[in-house]
């Protein structure tokens, strides 16, 4: 399968170089970091509520730690997840390895989907490291693991177009930091575009909130699966990669 | 096997190459002769699948290059000008990752890459980083990547540039080990490299086809002629056999002219020897109306010269035309 190949070497690629392991690193440092201070709030609340039976409801491990955590670690993605795909098309134009590989009996959406998918995969490691933190506060209380699975389908979702823009903004340059800069750029773009849509208002402000990635994640944070905000991050995720195929083409065309 | 037909490849507003024609036979070593810029490494990338060409059409081994692009680029291996690589991965790795996406079957794939590696002769770096590889292995790893999946027609983009001498034998004579049944295409900027390997040669310049032929003919063209070209205004036969007769005239061709009627004469003259004084002699004094005299398109012999005064410092020390 040609798919899997280019997968293959796009993993084993992250591996050899430092990439991947400092990405999940840094990665693991920072969700372990908020892990424990969202911990500590749940556990002075906790505390207090003990003190004071009023407010002993709703003490809930899944809202007061998990959801926070999780909203947050959509932010971090927001900043690591660029690194994750700048190199994929990027390095190989500039060294040139990209004319060969088009010139081996493969069809460009193969290529592409490789390269997607193993950026996918490393995404899937990153996520498992939130995921561990998630497992040891299951044996200080009680949490709803359907919700927690709607959340994490909802991050991977939101990752799935962070991977996206970024598969297509490097395509665009043969410089890996100016791809990880673009990615970066319209990835924020994406994510605050709706903080103007109440002051445009009508029909191009509600284009524009709809446009949002990270508002599409709310039902999912709260552990319900929206079919509207399902299909937009498919939708998203495909138009990106659509863009990609189109602007490698068109690179092709002007040699 | 290959078919090219007017090809032509535009950057913005400037032809790389133009009305590019030229056909290849099954098994023949065909050598793409030309100085810098000439155009080479487009045709060859519009042949391999990677350019699409502005105008013309080309064919390998029946297929369209650019409506059957995937049927071509199973027939094919290709070796780009600047050999790039992964060089974070190891020699067989990167070959097994190629023969794995060219869509060799698993059963075969380690006794291709095997065989591809002992053919080219790395097999003793199998297991070598390619980044650490010096730059003739790293051009044998690119040959046994364009044939590990055994293609009919393989593309090779200047093969022995920046090669020192021993190696550049080397990778001759690999490449002469690799035609037979296959169909070779390697382009170079080295006259004697092409009559060393090459069947044919295909002279381009300036984007334009000059010459097609066999080595030993374009040269014995070029050492032993230069072409004058007359327009007279006389009969025919009787201006041909008067041309004929002067002395020093190899050749006399005839051009009708479609415009005016006039008939155009393309005298080959021994080399080195102007004879235009002795042929307007030779046309006036018969009366004969002489309309034109002047050297004929040198095209062929400009590039020529261009190769081989860019060959002189370091392959040709004594300075003999293109000869080892
Ligand atoms: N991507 C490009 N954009 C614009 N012009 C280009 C591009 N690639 C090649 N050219 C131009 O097209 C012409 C032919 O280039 P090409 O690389 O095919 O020549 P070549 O025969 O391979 O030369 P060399 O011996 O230097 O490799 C040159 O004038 C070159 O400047
Ligand atoms: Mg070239």
């Amino acid at each position: 399968m040609n798919v899997l190949a280019i997968f293959k070497r796009e993993v084993r690629t992250y591996f050899t170089s430092p990439i991947a392991y400092t990405l999940l690193t840094i990665f693991a440092i920072i969700c372990g970091f908020m892990f424990t201070s969202i911990l500590a709030q749940f556990q002075r609340a906790g505390f207090q509520s003990a003190m004071n039976p009023s407010m002993a409801q709703g003490l809930n491990a899944t809202e007061w730690v998990v959801r926070p955590l999780l909203r947050n670690v959509a932010v971090i993605l927001l900043f690591l997840m660029p690194i994750v795909t700048m190199r994929l098309l990027a390095e190989e134009r500039r060294t040139g390895t990209l004319e060969l590989l088009f010139t081996f009996p493969i069809r460009d959406v193969e290529l592409l989907g490789g390269k997607f998918l193993a950026a996918l995969a490393i995404f899937l490691v990153m996520l498992a490291l939130p995921l561990i933190n998630i497992l040891m506060l299951a044996s200080l209380a009680p949490l709803e693991w359907q919700a927690i699975g709607v959340a994490f389908a909802g991050l991977m979702l939101l990752g799935m177009t962070f991977l996206a823009i970024g598969l297509f903004c490097s395509s665009l340059t043969e410089n890996q930091i100016v791809a990880a800069v673009l990615t970066f750029g319209a990835a924020l773009l994406f994510w605050i575009i709706d903080w103007s849509a109440d002051s445009t208002g009508g029909t191009l402000g509600q284009v524009l909130s709809h446009l949002s990635i990270i508002r599409h994640f709310d039902s999912f944070q709260r552990g319900v699966i929206e079919s509207k905000d399902l299909i937009f991050y498919l939708n998203f995720t495909v138009f990106g990669l659509f863009l990609t195929m189109r602007a490698v083409e068109s690179h092709r065309w002007r040699g | 096997m290959i078919e090219v037909e007017n090809l032509t490849k535009f950057y913005g507003p400037t032809a790389a190459i133009e009305d590019v024609s030229f056909t290849v036979d099954r098994g023949q070593i065909v050598g793409f002769l030309g100085p810098n810029g000439a155009g080479k490494t487009t045709t060859l990338r519009i042949l391999a699948g990677y350019l699409p060409a502005t105008r013309g059409t080309a064919r390998v081994a029946g297929f369209d290059v650019f409506k059957d692009s995937l049927a071509v680029r199973r027939r094919l291996g290709y070796l780009p000008e600047n050999v790039p690589l992964y060089p974070e991965m190891r020699v067989r790795t990167y070959l097994d990752f190629v023969a794995e996406v060219k869509g060799v079957p698993r059963p075969e794939r380690a006794r291709r890459v095997a065989a591809a590696m002992e053919r080219c002769r790395v097999d003793d770096a199998a297991n070598h980083l390619i980044g650490t590889l010096s730059r003739g292995y790293r051009q044998r790893v690119g040959i046994a990547q364009a044939i590990l999946h055994d293609p009919e027609v393989i593309l090779l983009d200047e093969p022995t540039v920046g090669l020192d001498p021993k190696q550049i034998i080397e990778i001759r004579q690999l490449i002469r080990e690799l035609a037979g049944q296959r169909t070779v295409i390697l382009s170079t900027h080295i006259l004697p490299e092409v009559e060393m390997i090459c069947q044919r040669v295909i002279i381009i310049n300036q984007g334009k086809i000059v010459a097609v032929d066999t080595p030993e003919n374009l040269k014995a063209k070029v050492r032993t002629s230069a072409t004058v070209l007359l327009q007279v205004d006389g009969p025919a036969a009787e201006v041909r056999e008067q041309l004929q007769r002067v002395a020093g005239v190899l050749r006399v061709e005839e051009r009708p002219d479609r415009a005016d009627g006039r008939i155009r004469y393309l005298v080959q003259c021994a080399l080195h020897r102007d004879l235009r004084r002795d042929l307007a002699a030779a046309v006036v004094g018969r009366g004969w109306g002489l309309y034109e005299l002047r050297p004929a398109d040198v095209m062929l012999e400009e590039v020529f010269i261009r190769l081989v005064t860019e060959e002189l410092p370091h392959e040709q020390p004594t300075g003999q035309e293109g000869e080892q």
